[in-house]
């Protein structure tokens, strides 16, 4: 479970859901993830705010089918609480698995891109 | 899916939230459910967009920056008022005070990430059938508010029409009666009339319609229009009695009718006149002894039975200067506490036994009431009636649009009243209506049925019926004295009142001559006349009084033949 990094069928319920607006809704995620990447970057050393917005990218990764990115932040949201947690490592972690979605997410938006 | 089909109306849905992500696949999934959409970034954002565009329902992430979704949400919900919109918390938290923190903002349900569609349209539906019974029970209680302030405006009108007829009597200009009433008693079906008879004499009636509101108001008009009318024009108790009986009998359905105490107090003859149907016990309370007499109910309430089986037969008590008859609806009586125990007639009593000063009776009463039930109620009645001396206050008659230029001057009438007459015919009313024809009589009006009443009574009852007066000594001799007079009438199968009425004119003003004879055995003149004037008033023939009103009485035939008679000057 842990080496699942996305979800397939997630993915096609979403699909199903979001009929034509698949792709606009991909797009919309990596374009969102991106910015929560430079976020994390940024808040390196704010607890608080590494906390707050992990709670937000655990949110849309989840609805998104990012199984293992959604865990990843759920456990810096968890860890920043703790003193002693090793945040960097966490952050750099979630870094490396978006590089590893984000492919998927643009393949996806390929298939469908009329 | 049928769970994505739309909700029974489409609804205006506010999504507020974040993440980019999140709110495009959240208002692609409402939309396709058939609702419109509006979307925030932001608490701030979320709360301008509800106050332009007013949603009936929100969709809120509870963490967002520049304004999270609790404080977004108590605004929202201090914006809706009264009307309900359900605020569902998105959201991916899982601590349970943070779940309380979405509850104590006003959030009504939660929705968890990542979403599901079925669930979402499930508890958007849910959301939208509290939100719509919310909007019916608001416009139930609008509606029912309406009703209820057109119900009161028209018991005010109600009121307003009653008053003016039922504050014709004397109930707050007679000195000698107090009584607690809520001022919309009324409503409650409780009625309370007084009014003096032609001779001083007072009528009291105390009624109480079954039903509340309006239905039992209707009742009580034409009831106090034939209470006022009869007791001014000098009917007794059993005739008036006998048309309130028929005319509510024929106008109110049959599920309604009317207990009432009706009764006459009279200070000239030192008694009352007690009729009772269906209304709780009330008391003749006397000074000297502290001795309470009971007022029962001995009929049927007024307006069940048919004129034929209808019984008027009355009770008369004899009563003193500064005794008291006090007469009270069945709310004190009925009064429950917290148990619903009631108040009942022993703590009334209990009252009665431990009240010192009689003056403060309905004080003690009321407090009695408080205290048994912890508050006061606003649908008892009672009255209180004290005879008192001094000259009774005589009704002023009704009033005379004519100029006295057609009146009679000269001229005589006789009547010949026989035993199937006698038995349930009062010819006074008739007859001083006749005599009013005379202008010049009608300031004399209180006085001339005074005397005209006391000796028709004394012929119909000392000479026809044979009743001895002396059995009124006492209060045991009393009731025994109306038992006969009752039983003997119902018996009568002969004798005779004749009345013979004689005007004369004198100058501008007149003579008027009053005759009354009977067929009884007559009386010893000179011996009753020269009683002492208190024994009279018991247990003689009331003549001290007529001695008192007429200017000249004379005796003929052994008694059986009385005359007296009443003269005028011009008028003014």
């Amino acid at each position: 479970m842990v080496d699942v990094h996305l979800d397939p069928d997630v993915l096609s319920g979403l699909q199903e859901v979001m009929e034509g607006e698949y792709p606009k809704l991909l797009e919309t995620f990596l374009d969102d993830s991106q910015k929560r990447i430079e976020a994390l970057r940024t808040a390196r050393d704010d607890a608080k705010a590494l906390g707050k917005i992990a709670h937000s990218f655990k949110g849309s990764s989840g609805n998104l089918g990012a199984v293992r990115l959604a865990q990843l932040c759920e456990r810096l949201e968890l860890e920043s609480g703790e003193p002693t947690a090793n945040l960097e490592a966490l952050v750099d972690q979630i870094d490396h698995e978006f590089a590893v979605v984000k492919p998927l997410y643009e393949s996806e938006r390929q298939r469908f891109q009329v | 899916m049928s769970a994505l089909a739309p909700a029974h109306e489409a609804l205006t849905i506010l999504i507020a939230d974040d993440s980019a992500t999140d709110l495009l696949l959240l208002s692609t999934i409402v939309r396709r459910q058939g609702h419109q959409v509006l979307t925030a970034a932001n608490g701030r954002e979320a709360v301008e967009v509800f106050t332009r565009a007013r949603p009936q329902l929100v969709l809120m992430d509870a963490l967002m920056p520049v304004m999270d979704g609790f404080e977004a949400a108590r605004w929202i919900k201090q914006l809706s008022g009264e009307a309900l919109v359900p605020i569902i918390f998105l959201t991916s938290l899982t601590d349970s005070a943070d779940l309380a923190e979405c509850l104590d903002a006003g959030g009504d349900d939660f929705l968890a990430k990542p979403y599901n569609p079925l669930l979402l349209a499930a508890k958007i539906n849910a959301m939208d059938r509290l939100r719509r019974l919310q909007a019916t029970v608001l416009q139930q209680r609008d509606l029912i508010a309406k009703h209820n302030d057109y119900l009161l405006h028209e018991q005010r009108v109600a009121k307003a029409v009653f008053d003016k007829v039922a504050h014709s009597g004397c109930i707050n200009a007679a000195p000698n009666i107090r009584y607690l009433q809520s001022p919309y008693a009324l409503f409650n079906g409780d009625l309370l009339l007084a009014a003096y008879t032609p001779s001083g004499d007072m009528h009291v009636l105390l009624g109480d319609f079954t039903g509340h509101g309006l239905p039992a108001a209707v009742g009580a008009m034409p009831l106090a229009e034939v209470f006022y009318g009869m007791t001014a024009k000098g009917y007794g108790l059993t005739q008036i009695l006998r048309e309130m009986n028929a005319k509510l009998k024929r106008i109110l359905p049959v599920d309604m009718f009317c207990c009432a105490t009706l009764l006459c107090l009279s200070t000239d003859r030192r008694v009352v006149e007690v009729w009772n149907g269906g209304m709780p016990e009330g008391y003749v309370l006397e000074v000297t002894t502290g001795k309470r007499t009971p007022l029962a109910s001995r009929h049927l309430p007024l307006g069940v039975l048919s004129a034929e089986l209808f019984d008027d037969r009355t009770e008369v008590w004899p009563v003193a200067l500064g005794d008291r008859v006090f007469l009270l609806s069945d709310g004190v009586l009925e009064t429950a506490d917290a148990n619903d125990r009631l108040f009942g007639v022993e703590r009334l009593q209990q009252v009665f036994d431990t009240n010192r000063e009689p003056d403060r009776l309905f004080d003690d009463i009321e407090q009695a009431l408080v205290a048994f039930r912890g508050e006061a109620r606003d649908d008892v009645s009672m009255v209180e009636i004290t005879l008192r001396s001094g000259l009774a206050t005589r009704a002023t008659g009704p009033l005379y649009a004519d100029s006295g230029q057609s009146c009679p001057r000269d001229w005589s009438v006789n009547f010949e009243f026989r035993a199937e007459t006698l038995k349930r015919y009062n010819p006074l009313p008739y007859l001083l209506q006749l005599l009013l024809e005379i202008h010049g009589l009608r300031a004399q009006s209180g006085a001339l049925y005074s005397v005209m009443a006391e000796l028709y009574s004394n012929a119909l009852e000392h000479g026809v019926l044979g009743l001895d007066s002396l059995l009124k000594r006492d209060a045991q001799g009393f009731a025994e004295y109306y038992r006969q007079r009752n039983e003997r009438l119902a018996q009568l199968d002969s004798g005779y009142v004749r009345v013979q009425v004689q005007v004369v004119p004198n100058g501008a003003g007149g003579t008027m001559t009053l005759r009354i004879e009977d067929s009884g055995p007559g009386f010893d003149v000179e011996k009753v006349l020269a009683q002492p004037m208190d024994i009279d008033r018991l247990s003689g023939r009331g003549l001290g009084l007529v001695r008192q009103l007429s200017r000249d009485i004379r005796w003929s035939d052994g008694g059986r033949c009385v005359c007296v008679e009443f003269s005028w000057e011009a008028l003014a």
